[in-house]
C-alpha cells in the first residue's frame, strides 16, 4: 500500500512530505506509547498516533517508521513539522479516531506488524 | 501551525541560492549603434534568441529574435538596434534569491532576465530558466556527492586503518530535563553508525536502545553521557549519569514498572518499558546503580558475521541479560 492510498482511505490531510506519497508502506502500527513503537514497530511501518510532540518524530526516526498519521484531528506544532520535514518524514492528519483509522486500513489490506515476516 | 505545502530540498535551495550563483556571466552583448542586419549572424553563431544592449557597463535595452523578425517582416531599411530594442527591461538583482527569479519568470512569461549589480547598477549577467535548473542540479549533485564521500570515507575506515585492534569511540553529552532536545544524541549516533556502513538492522537496535537510555537520562537525571564503542563484530554502549540512581534495579527491570511522573507519560514515555526495550535490543546488558551516586548501563550488540545474532537469538539474549545491584 502506498502513502497516497492511506491518505485517501483515511481522508487525511497531508501536513508535510506531499512529494513522498508514492512511498510504499508494508504495515501499520497504532500506538500512543512511544516505547511500544520502539519495541514492536518494524522498519517500513506507518505509525498512527494521537501524540503530536517532537518525540513522536524522534521515535519514528529510530524505529524507521516511513510516515506518521495523527488521528482524532490532532495536529503537531511547527517545530515537530519542521523536524519531520528535514528528515524527509511525511506527516498527515485524519479526523477519524484511532480504532477506526486502524480498522479502515486493515480492511483495505494493510497488515499488522505481527503478521509481517522479517 | 499546519503547513499546506511540503518543503523539499529544491524549495530550500531556491530560497538559499542567489541569482548570481546560477546566472551566465560570459555575456554576449551588442551596442546600441550596431545595425540590425548584423543580428542575424550573431543569433545564428551564438545560438541565442536575445541579448542585452549595453553602453559601457550599463544596460540600455534588450534586443530579441522577435525584434529582429519584426524588423525583417516590416521590410524596413537598415536601422540601428537602438531604434528597435526594448528599452523597458525587466531586471533582477544579482543578490536576489532564486525564488524571486522563478516567480518573475512565471509572472511575465519571459525567457530571460538581465541581472544587475544592486550597488553599481552595472550589468553583470543574464539568467534563463535553464540556468536555474542547471544551477539547482549542480548544487544537488555537490551535496549528494558530499554525503557519498562521508559515507565512503567512513565505511572504509576499518579497512584503511592498520592496527591489530581498531575501536571507534563516539561520546554524546545528554542534558537532563531538556525535553526539546531529547533524542538528539541518539539521532546523531544513528547517523554516524549509518555512515560507517554498518548493517541497518544493527544500527536500528543501537539507535532504539540509545534513545530509550537517552530518554531516561533526560527524564530522571541532571544529565549524563552516552559512549558508543564500535569495533569489528561488536558495538558496546555505556550510559552513565551521576544520580539520583535507581532504588530497586530488579523492580525497574520489570515490564510496566515505572516511577515516571505524569508529564513524561503524556509525552508517550514513562510506561516502564524503557529498560525492557533496551534489553530487547541488546545481546548483553548490565545495569548497576547506587542511590545518590548514579546509574551505569552497559550493553553490547553483536554485529556482522561474528554475531550470528539476527532474529532467532532473542531468547539467548534475554538469558544473558542480567541486573546487578551494588548495594
Amino acid at each position: 500500500m502506498k502513502l497516497q492510498d492511506i491518505r485517501d482511505i483515511l481522508g487525511a490531510e497531508v501536513i508535510t512530505g506531499g512529494n513522498l506519497l508514492s512511498r510504499e508502506v508494508s504495515m501499520g502500527c497504532g500506538a500512543d506509547l512511544m516505547s511500544d513503537v520502539l519495541a514492536y514497530g518494524k522498519s517500513g511501518s506507518v505509525l498512527l498516533t494521537g501524540l503530536t510532540n517532537q518525540q513522536v518524530v524522534r521515535t519514528a526516526e529510530m524505529a524507521e517508521i516511513v510516515a506518521i498519521c495523527f488521528v482524532r484531528g490532532k495536529r503537531p506544532d511547527e517545530k515537530t513539522v519542521s523536524m519531520a520535514s528535514s528528515q524527509g518524514l511525511p506527516l498527515m492528519g485524519t479526523t477519524l479516531p484511532m480504532f477506526e483509522s486502524c480498522g479502515r486500513l486493515y480492511k483495505n489490506g494493510l497488515r499488522g506488524v505481527s503478521e509481517y515476516g522479517e | 501551525m499546519v503547513q499546506d505545502k511540503p518543503i523539499t530540498k529544491v524549495q530550500e535551495l531556491v530560497y538559499e541560492m542567489k541569482v548570481k550563483q546560477v546566472m551566465a556571466e560570459n555575456l554576449i552583448t551588442v551596442r546600441p549603434e550596431t545595425p540590425m542586419s548584423q543580428l542575424r549572424e550573431i543569433f545564428r553563431q551564438k545560438r541565442i534568441s536575445g541579448m542585452p544592449v549595453v553602453e559601457g557597463d550599463y544596460l540600455v535595452g534588450i534586443v530579441s529574435l522577435e525584434d529582429f523578425i519584426k524588423w525583417l517582416y516590416d521590410r524596413e531599411e537598415e536601422s540601428l538596434i537602438e531604434s528597435k530594442m526594448t528599452r523597458q527591461v525587466e531586471c533582477l538583482y544579482d543578490d536576489e534569491p532564486l525564488v524571486h527569479a522563478i516567480s518573475k519568470f512565471e509572472r511575465t512569461g519571459y525567457g530571460r532576465f538581465t541581472v544587475i549589480d544592486r550597488r553599481s547598477g552595472k550589468l553583470v549577467g543574464v539568467i534563463t530558466k535553464g540556468d536555474i535548473i542547471a544551477g539547482l542540479l549542480e548544487k544537488l549533485e555537490i551535496e549528494y556527492h558530499e554525503e557519498e564521500i562521508h559515507r565512503y570515507r567512513a565505511s572504509h575506515i576499518f579497512e584503511d586503518i592498520v592496527a591489530d585492534r581498531t575501536r571507534l569511540v563516539f561520546e554524546y553529552d545528554v542534558l537532563g530535563q531538556d525535553f526539546e532536545g531529547a533524542g538528539e544524541c541518539s539521532s546523531r549516533l544513528k547517523r554516524t553508525l549509518g555512515r560507517l556502513g554498518l548493517d541497518p538492522a544493527t544500527v536500528r537496535r543501537v539507535a532504539i536502545a540509545s534513545y530509550e537510555a537517552e530518554m531516561n537520562l533526560v527524564v530522571f537525571t541532571k544529565g549524563g553521557r552516552i559512549v558508543a564503542r564500535v569495533e569489528p563484530g561488536c558495538i558496546t554502549m555505556e550510559v552513565k549519569d551521576s544520580g539520583p540512581g535507581i532504588a530497586d534495579v530488579k523492580k525497574a527491570l520489570q515490564p510496566g514498572y515505572s516511577t515516571a511522573p505524569q508529564w513524561v507519560r503524556d509525552l508517550g514515555f514513562g510506561a516502564g518499558m524503557g529498560l525492557n526495550n533496551i534489553q530487547k535490543c541488546a545481546d548483553e546488558m548490565q545495569i548497576t546503580s547506587t542511590l545518590g551516586k548514579g546509574t551505569h548501563l552497559k550493553i553490547s550488540i553483536l554485529t556482522g558475521d561474528d554475531s550470528g545474532a539476527k532474529g532467532n537469538s532473542r531468547a539467548a539474549r534475554s538469558h544473558r541479560s542480567h541486573g546487578q545491584e551494588e548495594s
